[in-house]
């Protein structure tokens, strides 16, 4: 059984953005990048997956669409325990191109599970899973919380309002993860940074497909207004600023 | 940094970074404070590969290149020196040594489990009357019987008395020649009869990592325990220094690092007169000079890294690296605590840990007047 964990290369999540080229860009000097936190997620469950005793996963694949800058995200992925990594070599206009270049892939290596995190933290589309598995034509669970292989079957835990919804599925299959899938990222170990180096990066030239959206404009968050703490004793001040700065009353 | 690190350089600090944010911040204080060697954290430091790292795989290493081992000293004493301490001693001291003078069998015996994070390794050099100077070393090693029959005592070794210390390396006076002392280094593993080792405690930094008084009292070792040649004991000792002083110039690097970014964050969250005070120019010129220094630092401590990978001589920029981290860390720290105010002189805040750590810096492994000495002797002074 052949896992492929699809990686998108996002900013830390700690990173402060600077918009630029008239707010259709972001500055990327100097950011870090890093694997997306659900992502990262997903890889973990399907290492931990391949650790049970009799598991029969074989083969733990990441795939990114992006230039060459993506590689050490990719690295990292390789360093944590992944056996072979894929980048196709295109910058990743926007959801539907990203999940067509990678069901092209997919088609072409037969893959029985494709985990996708249930967001990215850079542009939160939420949209690549669905669309993946709809250009698969493959059943596709969302928000999963859990994923377990017993007797061969797999079985998915989704979180639903007051509860979790347990499901089968036959494979192949399209997981859209979110967290709870694993409880932390892991960490890569030395041992497993020294042997990424010898681990296969396949480039692979990008099919020819067209971006549906194009990214016009950014605008940043309005700044948040400063918090002004009021003592318990003075609820008068309070009322006074609620009517007079505030003017909500 | 880009001159000298690439990709894996960078993989490894964050990774280093991620680990020491996530298993050593959230007790580091709480250690410092019950002065607590803690076997847990050591044996995952391990786990995650932090000893032997520029060991040759053959022996259990991971086969990294000095600035990858540099760099996750880097980032450990970003957030704590007492867990830096114990990785940078036992890679630079407990390990060094026997990686680069030991036998065959010497090293197959001991680097297997040193690199492990299960068995820690001392250096024991510095006695009570032989610091700076080492001349002034009584400790003795007699052969009898095809045995090494060492006497003497050693002080503030690091490692060295642990419940998982497998030993030490030992320098001791082994003859004479032509009126000159003849030193040598002795593997004396643990268990030897008339062998003490006494953990030193109510320090006033480093207080989680492990420091040692060893005495020897008619300990009997093998003969084949002898470390590189007979007689080499001086050249060993100076040449494991001139290594070492690149793990302590990393931990003076990291521990201004981690000064900076807290008096940085502190500055901007910190208001008086209305503003943070990182927006007055007194405070924010106390933070540019700390950055500017860390940046001229890491400058200097990686190119002398460059210099000992590509085989160059490296004695002279790794005194300065030793002698610029260090003195650099004291300043950054001193200015760290200033800007917290009052609140950097309590517990609570862990700039007050940083600014006791930072001060062994210019004091262990050759003091800031020992450096700037053997500097002197290759400027032509």
């Amino acid at each position: 059984m052949k896992i492929l964990v699809c990686i998108s290369n996002v900013p830390d999540t700690t990173t402060k953005i600077k918009l630029v080229n008239n707010n259709s860009g972001y500055d990327k000097t100097g950011v870090q990048w890093i694997i997306n936190p659900w992502d990262e997620l997903a890889l973990t469950r399907a290492l931990l997956l391949k650790e049970e005793q009799g598991s029969p996963i074989t083969e733990i694949s990441v795939i990114n669409v992006g230039t060459k800058d993506t590689e050490p995200t990719l690295r990292k992925a390789l360093a944590v325990g992944a056996d072979d990594a894929i980048r196709v070599d295109a910058e990743a206009k926007d959801a539907y191109y990203v999940a067509a270049q990678i069901a092209e892939v997919v088609k072409n290596n037969g893959y029985d599970i494709v985990l996708c995190g249930i967001e990215s933290s850079d542009y939160n589309g939420s949209a690549v899973g669905g669309m993946l598995s709809e250009l698969l034509d493959v059943p596709s669970v969302s928000s999963v919380s859990g994923l377990f292989i017993e007797d061969g079957k797999v079985k998915l835990n989704r979180e639903i309002d007051g509860g979790t919804q347990v499901l089968a599925t036959e494979t192949p299959f399209v997981a859209i993860v979110q967290k709870g899938i694993a409880l932390d990222p892991r960490i890569p170990a030395m041992r497993g940074i020294m042997m990424a180096r010898k681990k296969p990066l396949v480039v692979l030239p990008p099919a020819d497909i067209e971006a549906l959206t194009e990214y016009i404009d950014y605008e940043m968050p309005q700044a948040k207004s400063a918090c002004k703490m009021i003592d318990e004793d003075n609820a008068g001040d309070m009322i006074r600023l609620l009517h007079e700065e505030a003017k909500a009353i | 940094m880009e001159i000298y690190c690439n990709d894996e350089h960078r993989l490894i600090r964050s990774t280093v970074r991620e680990f020491a944010e996530k298993e050593i911040k959230p007790i580091a204080a709480e250690l410092d404070e019950s002065e607590e060697f803690s076997i847990e954290l050591t044996r995952k430091m391990g786990e995650i590969g932090l000893f032997g790292m520029v060991v040759d795989p053959e022996f259990g290493g991971h086969g990294f290149d000095v600035l990858s081992y540099i760099i996750a000293v880097e980032e450990l004493a970003r957030v704590d020196s007492s867990q830096a301490a114990t990785v940078a001693a036992h890679n630079s001291l407990g390990i060094g040594p026997i990686n680069e003078y030991g036998t065959e069998e010497q090293k197959k015996k001991y680097l297997p489990d040193l690199c492990t994070g299960e068995a820690l390794w001392g250096f024991g050099l510095t006695e009570p009357d032989a610091g700076s100077d080492s001349r002034g070393t009584k400790t003795k090693a007699v052969l009898d019987k095809g045995e090494w029959v060492i006497n003497g005592s050693k002080i503030f070794i690091t490692n060295a008395a642990t419940e998982i210390t497998l030993g030490s390396t030992v320098q001791a006076i082994t003859g004479d020649k032509d009126g000159k002392k003849e030193y040598s280094t002795i593997l004396l593993e643990q268990n030897v009869s008339g062998f003490k080792a006494i953990p030193m405690h109510r320090k006033m930094m480093w207080r989680s990592s492990n420091t040692a008084e060893l005495f020897f009292d008619d300990c009997r070792v093998p003969e084949s325990n002898l470390l590189g040649k007979l007689g080499e004991g001086s050249k060993i000792m100076l040449s494991t220094l001139d290594s070492g002083r690149l793990s302590i110039a990393a931990m003076g690097l990291g521990l201004a690092q981690g000064a900076f970014e807290m008096a940085l964050q502190y500055a901007n969250e910190r208001k008086q007169f209305g503003k943070p005070i990182a927006k007055f120019q007194a405070i924010a010129f106390k933070l540019v000079d700390m950055a500017t220094k860390i940046e001229l630092a890491r400058n200097l401590l990686y190119k002398a890294c460059w210099l000992k990978e590509t085989k160059q001589p490296y004695a002279k920029e790794a005194a300065m690296s030793k002698l610029y981290c260090s003195e650099i860390a004291k300043e950054v720290a001193d200015e760290a605590v200033q800007i917290h105010g009052g609140y950097g002189l309590m517990k609570d805040y862990d700039i007050e840990r940083f600014y006791r750590d930072q001060r062994l810096l210019q004091i262990g492994e050759g003091t800031s007047e020992i450096q700037r000495l053997v500097i002197s002797r290759y400027i032509g002074c």
